[in-house]
């Protein structure tokens, strides 16, 4: 199953980011094979719709379960079309949220 | 003859300046209220509201029978509002800009144009006045469609006068162009220096003349005169601050009735903005 | 890290002035102003400019007259009148939707990116400052207050401060909107007029709409008592918290004119009574 995790780095040790839209990066972590992908936000410097381009991007990337802090309503609708578990976690670190999620 | 009432700083006394301007006029006159986001002249004037329209925007909706998910709508969209997810397409209204161009390009022909509400206008009157103004529904960003619709009535057969919201940015600039003159109200504050600076940048631009109103001139200090002086910027009237003033403003009643020698004042800074307006 | 804006509807209530007073009362805090469109906070301040940025934002389009065959395909699409007679856009008036860069058949449409504005991160008496300026006629300041409003997080999470106050625009527009994303409470700053309690109600109402919590402040209670008791009636029925109301003090006036906050030029009963509104604000984040 594919996590993603909002991080403000592209590593496991880079802090996690509350911001889902304008997240600087998503780590989508691979619960199987245990490797992960960071991606580059490519939506953050649009004027508006970020959130709405960002869970586009989960829905393109196959992502199952999104771990962030306060998503926006249009987001949420997106990722919940998307069938997208959304779950606010306020860890510090990337990994740290990872290891939450599977406690 | 349209005349607009603006500032770059809220608060200054637009609202004062249009309605009494326009309760002490004989002519016909109309008064828009083109401030959507916070309208208030209505609480002065107290018109007769008449007519009530919605005002909406096009925005898209999409045939998912004849959506084939192509995803370009999505692509083209400069506002992101529109997304293709789980086989089905979204449509954002708040984000849409009305451009059109989603429709324009859907290979398969599967986008209509359906209105979707931003806001309202009404219309009303009170004596001489025809009275127009707008509201952005609250929770909807976009304040020009609503301001468009007002501007929409305007009869330039009368005395046309404009309360423009606050600021610099493009709400203030929809409801200000097209005038024949811009009255900028300010206070004698540096605050109300620093914004009336940017407001005169701001119609050098869009090319239309303008004279200053400095309200509550016995406060605060002697900058802003030395600053109209200098740019050679006509002050057209000054208003003093006292509590009385304060009070009746602050009961929704028009300085007129107050101080009615204030009718000629209003009735003389028409006549100076014309003679501003006709000397080429 | 809480997160406090103070905003009010309609213009000229006091809002800038409570920002700066406030800002010289608190601990620990970085100090932002979001009123992007008609800036005032800085003239409070007197800020030191340590950091210069453009703010880039939107697109404007541009027709290269070499390649154009005046099909006029764009100019009978474009729905924002932005293309002229002559085949020009007309800046202020295009949008950026991009409607004509897709649609010309010989490639003559470009897409520029507007320089929309500028902001600073600058260090003042009373702690960091991250401030801007939106260019004349520009739009999109909603996403330039999120910029800065981001700038001043980063901020406080390298400094180690844990309040962020912001000095809020008027309105219920974009800018107000992007102001109060995920904010811990917004003061609402208004004053016992007609038009003061109908905006500071939209404005509410905007609060609630986003699940915000409210605090109230009356400024210049004074000028009119029964609209004042109005008022308290109103934030009791709502369940607001009232923090205070300050009298209309020419004091406040002097501040201004004199470009310092409050708290260095006041009167002691006003002081204090600011210092309390402060600790009650404070208390309720």
């Amino acid at each position: 199953m594919k996590i993603c995790i909002t991080a403000q780095g592209n590593t496991l040790d880079s802090q996690m980011e509350l911001r889902f839209g304008r997240s600087p990066y998503f780590i989508i972590y691979d619960t199987e094979t245990l490797e992960f992908e960071a991606i580059k936000n490519p939506n953050i410097e649009a004027a508006n719709g970020v959130g709405i381009k960002s869970a586009q991007l989960m829905s393109d990337k196959n992502v199952q379960v999104l771990l962030t802090g306060k998503i926006g309503p249009k987001a949420a609708d997106v990722l919940n079309t998307a069938n997208i578990q959304v779950i606010n976690s306020s860890a510090e670190t990337v990994q740290e949220a990872i290891t939450n999620y599977q406690a | 003859m349209i005349i607009a009432v603006a500032s770059g700083k809220g608060g200054t006394g637009k609202t004062t300046i249009s309605t009494n301007l326009a309760l002490s006029l004989t002519d016909q006159v109309q008064l828009l209220d083109c401030d959507v986001e916070e309208p208030n002249a209505h609480l002065f004037i107290k018109p007769e509201i008449l007519e009530k329209h919605t005002v909406t925007i096009p925005v898209p909706q999409i045939d998912r029978a004849i959506c084939t998910l192509c995803g370009k709508c999505a692509k083209i969209c400069a506002y992101n509002a529109i997304a293709i997810i789980a086989k089905q397409a979204m449509v954002f209204p708040e984000l849409c800009h009305s451009c059109g161009a989603c429709k324009y390009f859907c290979p398969a022909g599967a986008i209509k144009e359906v209105n979707h509400e931003v806001g309202f206008t009404e219309l009303g009157s009170k004596n001489n006045i025809q009275f127009i103004h707008g509201q952005l529904n609250v929770g909807k960003a976009i304040a020009i469609p609503v301001i468009k619709a007002v501007k929409n009535h305007i009869d330039k057969t009368k005395t046309v006068i404009i309360d423009a919201p606050p600021g610099t940015t493009c709400p203030t600039i929809e409801a200000i162009k097209g005038s024949n003159f811009c009255l900028l109200v300010t206070e004698p504050t540096p605050f109300g220096l620093n914004d009336l600076i940017l407001s005169v940048a701001t119609l050098k631009k869009i090319n239309i003349p303008y004279g200053v109103i400095i309200n509550r001139s016995n406060l605060g200090d002697n900058s802003t005169e030395q600053y109209c002086n200098q740019e050679d910027i006509p002050i057209l009237m000054r208003i003093k601050f006292d509590k009385k003033i304060a009070a009746a403003y602050s009961n929704g009643t028009p300085l007129i009735n107050i101080y009615p020698e204030y009718r000629q004042h209003f009735g003389d800074l028409l006549k100076k903005i014309k003679t501003i307006v006709e000397t080429p | 890290m809480k997160q406090l804006a103070i905003i009010s509807g309609k213009g000229g209530t006091g809002k800038t002035v409570i920002t700066s007073a406030f800002a010289s009362i608190a601990d620990n805090k970085v100090i932002v102003d979001c009123d992007v469109d008609a800036a005032n906070l800085h003239l409070m301040l007197n800020p030191k400019i340590l950091e210069h940025n453009i703010f880039k934002s939107g697109f404007t389009a541009s027709i290269d007259r070499s390649k154009c065959t005046r099909c006029l395909k764009c100019l009978k699409n474009c729905r924002f009148n932005a293309i002229t007679k002559n085949l020009t856009i007309d800046s202020i008036a295009c949008e950026g939707c991009a409607f004509c860069y897709n649609l010309c058949p010989v490639g003559a449409i470009t897409l520029e990116e507007n320089i929309a504005g500028e902001w600073f991160i600058s260090e003042t008496k009373y702690g960091p400052f991250v401030h801007a300026k939106l260019g004349i006629a520009e739009e999109n300041s909603g996403k330039l207050v999120s910029l800065i409003r981001k700038q001043a997080q980063t901020l406080a999470k390298e400094q180690n401060k844990n309040l962020i106050i912001i000095d809020g625009p008027p309105g219920i527009g974009c800018q107000v909107i992007a102001t109060l994303a995920n904010i811990d409470s917004a003061l609402i700053v208004t004053e016992p007029t007609v038009s003061g309690l109908h905006d500071a109600k939209r404005v509410i109402e905007l609060a609630k709409h986003f699940t915000i919590p409210i605090m109230m402040l009356i400024n210049k209670y004074d000028l009119n008592l029964a609209m004042t008791k109005n008022i308290e009636q109103y934030c009791e029925q709502q369940n607001i918290i009232l923090v205070g109301k300050i009298k209309f003090d020419t004091d406040i006036v002097n501040a201004v004119t004199n470009k310092k906050p409050i708290m260095n030029i006041a009167n002691i009963k006003l002081k204090e009574q600011i210092q309390k509104i402060w600790h009650t604000t404070y208390n309720n984040l």
